[in-house]
């Protein structure tokens, strides 16, 4: 055996088996390919269907490969043009990204002096500021949402406080719940932790020798914020944003349970296409549209994460 | 090309000057972060155009010294004059001085042009004047065709220049510098220093330098402090400092010595100048020629660098004083001279160095041989600190 092994030096094995390795790049692509490609070209082929009274509720179902090609002729892009034809959906999208850009720089607003006074404050403190900015993740977001309607509501918490401490009168009553106002509240409050802890993740590893160096050279600080430590966070900025923008668009919990009935949000249409109509080629088409428009920041994002590396 | 070796030093001591105004005074300094003190109860005088090093170990409060000068620190007590002027509560952003960090502190999201310009932009300087002073800035560190990288696509070497043309561009009163060169390979090191020295003199600032390294300190400085624990131990030129310390820890921190500790058996000061003194150490009788303060039986230690030590395989004629006898225990050979540690019979070690003079084939003295080492009573000095 030692002959053979001096014969043929192992070059491929510096690093373990060459199938274990194989297996570690193919593991991702494997799950990928299953939970990710798999469902989108389920979604994209419904929602090239036609609506059906039947169960599934789409025709033509899947009936076999030899009936493929049959089936693959009676998709069209019917659908699709029924989503420009009825404005209720372009308005959906829009309303939905309106919330979104708010609702991020809202979150950026609230965020980026949270995740400041955290990466300033003393090492020993940080860990357990950071255990804070997460605790609220330790129960039901669901639960989250439904303790705020027992805040906003015309006869809730808020109220009751405004009327102890005076602000308020006995008669008068909060009317912030089912308004954009209450949706903002539980999308702001929902995803500040996935804004904080980027912005912090970039803000704490940055040196304050930098700001002691502007200092030094004649900038005073409030200058030295938008010269230096803003500049530098950027990456934290995107990065925050995009994973708060991407799910508030597509937001379906909150403006449901929080929202009135004059909140326009996809997530909402969707359901309603979906659950409420059972027509599940539009809900689909709605659904790839949504996607779309989100792969438009992702990739913006990725190529912004490229830059910095 | 014929390279600049900085240049000739000019007959400069204020310091020895009654009249002359000190530029920088720091008054009774105390800095307590806690309960640790920083800086105890420190006075110190730097003069203008003057190149002055703070030298001391970590911790021994140099940097906190010149971080309270550059605005980043506030004294507990005391306070700072600059020209004259007490600088308490001035912002760092408002004094006249500029510092170059340790670490370089370059802004990683501006190119080396913008780097060097920040500081002028914060005064409002015109745009023509700034590029002029920025092209200016490039061409005296050598880097103008890497003006327009980001510090992070710089080598080390580099990366210090842009850092040294950054704290110059704004030519302030004074220039800290903060273990300037600590990051730098040793070749690249020494012709920095020179490069520092010469810059020092064309623009005829006050330069003050925080080091731990001794050597940079002695060949750049105009005056040394040298530090331990909050307190200067000594303020001198680099010649006195290495003849002349006034303490076993300056002499122990700067260079290499040998220390022989002993006790005063005769001083002679009395017979007129030069004094002398007698000291006995452990059955070896040293003479030293030195005024001293001390008197007979005071506990004193004998100091003196190894290459004022002369070794011989012979006898001295005068066996009285100021000779060692024992065998050759190592040897270390360090290309330009051979350091020789020669052990006693009880068991005590003393160091000579020889320069080695011609090129070294057989050694005349080499391991195991017993040999004298003598001085002459000029060499070495007396401590009583």
């Amino acid at each position: 055996m030692a002959s053979v092994a001096e014969t043929n030096p192992p070059a491929a094995n510096a690093g373990g088996p060459s199938w274990t390795r194989w297996l570690v790049v193919v593991v991702p692509y494997v799950w990928l390919l299953l939970f990710f490609v798999a469902p989108f070209l389920i979604i994209l082929k419904i929602s090239l269907s036609d609506t059906a009274i039947a169960m599934p509720p789409y025709l033509p179902t899947f009936d076999g490969f030899g009936e493929i090609g049959d089936s693959l002729s009676q998709l069209d892009f019917e659908n699709y043009i029924f989503l420009t034809d009825d404005p209720l959906y372009i308005m959906s999208y829009l309303s939905s990204l309106r919330i979104a850009a708010i609702s991020t720089l809202l979150l950026l607003l609230i965020g980026y002096p949270m995740a400041l006074a955290m990466a300033r404050a003393p090492s020993s403190i940080r860990p357990t500021l950071v255990m804070l900015v997460i605790l609220p993740f330790w129960t039901s977001f669901l639960i989250r949402v439904y303790a705020w309607i027992g805040i906003l509501k015309p006869d809730g918490l808020l109220t009751l406080l405004l009327q102890t401490i005076g602000l308020m009168g006995p008669d008068q009553q909060v009317q912030i719940f089912r308004t954009d106002t209450a949706v903002f509240i539980g999308i702001v409050y929902s995803y500040l932790p996935f804004m904080v802890l980027p912005l912090y993740a970039a803000l704490e590893k940055m040196d304050n020798t930098l700001l002691e160096a502007a200092s030094d050279l004649g900038c005073p600080p409030w200058k030295a914020f938008w010269k230096i430590t803003f500049p530098l966070s950027l990456p934290g900025v995107i990065a925050g944003s995009m994973i708060c923008f991407i799910p508030i668009t597509g937001e379906f919990v909150i403006p449901d349970l929080l929202g009135g009935a004059d909140t326009l949000m996809i997530g909402k249409t969707l359901w309603t296409e979906f659950f409420g109509n059972r027509d599940w080629p539009l809900a689909s088409a709605v659904a790839v549209i949504l996607l779309i428009m989100l792969v438009v920041p992702i990739a913006i994002f990725q190529n912004q994460q490229k830059k910095v590396v | 090309m014929a390279k600049s070796l900085g240049p000739v030093k000019r007959k400069f001591s204020p310091w020895t000057d009654p009249q002359a105004v000190p530029f920088i005074r720091f008054e009774n300094i105390t800095k307590k972060f806690g309960n640790f003190t920083a800086v105890n109860n420190l006075t110190l005088d730097i003069y203008e155009r003057e190149f002055f090093s703070l030298l001391g170990p970590s911790g021994c409060g140099k940097t906190t010294l010149m971080r309270m000068l550059a605005g980043f620190e506030e004294p507990t007590e005391g306070r700072i004059l600059l020209q004259g002027q007490d600088i308490r509560g001035v912002p760092p952003y408002r004094r006249p001085t500029n510092m170059m960090f340790q670490s370089y502190a370059l802004f990683p999201h501006m190119t080396v042009e913008k780097n060097i310009a920040f500081g002028l932009q914060q005064d409002n300087m015109p745009k023509g004047e700034i590029e002029a002073r920025v092209q200016e800035m490039l061409k005296l560190v050598k880097l103008e065709e890497f003006a327009r990288r980001k510090p992070n696509q710089l080598s080390g070497g580099q990366r210090q220049r842009v850092a040294l043309a950054r704290s110059l561009a704004k030519r302030p009163k004074v220039l800290l510098l903060d273990e300037p060169l600590g990051a730098l390979d040793k070749k690249l090191r020494e012709e920095t220093q020179f490069e520092l020295m010469d810059l020092q003199h064309t623009l005829g600032l006050t330069f003050l330098i925080v080091t731990h390294d001794q050597e940079e300190a002695m060949t750049v400085s105009d005056r040394i402090a040298v530090m331990d624990k909050g307190i200067i131990m000594q303020v001198a030129t680099p010649a006195e400092i290495y003849e002349a310390p006034n303490s076993r820890y300056v002499a122990d921190f700067i260079g290499d010595i040998n220390i022989l500790e002993g006790s005063i058996t005769d001083t002679a000061s009395a017979l007129g100048a030069p004094g002398t003194v007698k000291i006995e150490s452990d059955g070896l009788s040293i003479a030293v020629d030195q005024e001293c303060q001390a008197v007979k039986g005071d506990k004193v230690a004998f100091a003196i660098r190894p290459e004022k030590v002369r070794i011989s395989p012979d006898a001295p004629a005068d066996l009285s004083a100021n000779c060692f006898y024992g065998e050759v225990w190592d040897i270390g050979y360090l290309g330009d001279f051979s350091l020789f540690i020669v052990r006693s019979e009880d068991g005590r070690l003393m160091r000579a160095a020889q320069a080695n003079i011609s090129r070294l084939v057989d050694r005349p003295i080499t391991f195991g041989d017993m040999v004298w080492l003598t001085w002459s009573r000029d060499a070495g000095l007396v401590l009583t600190r």
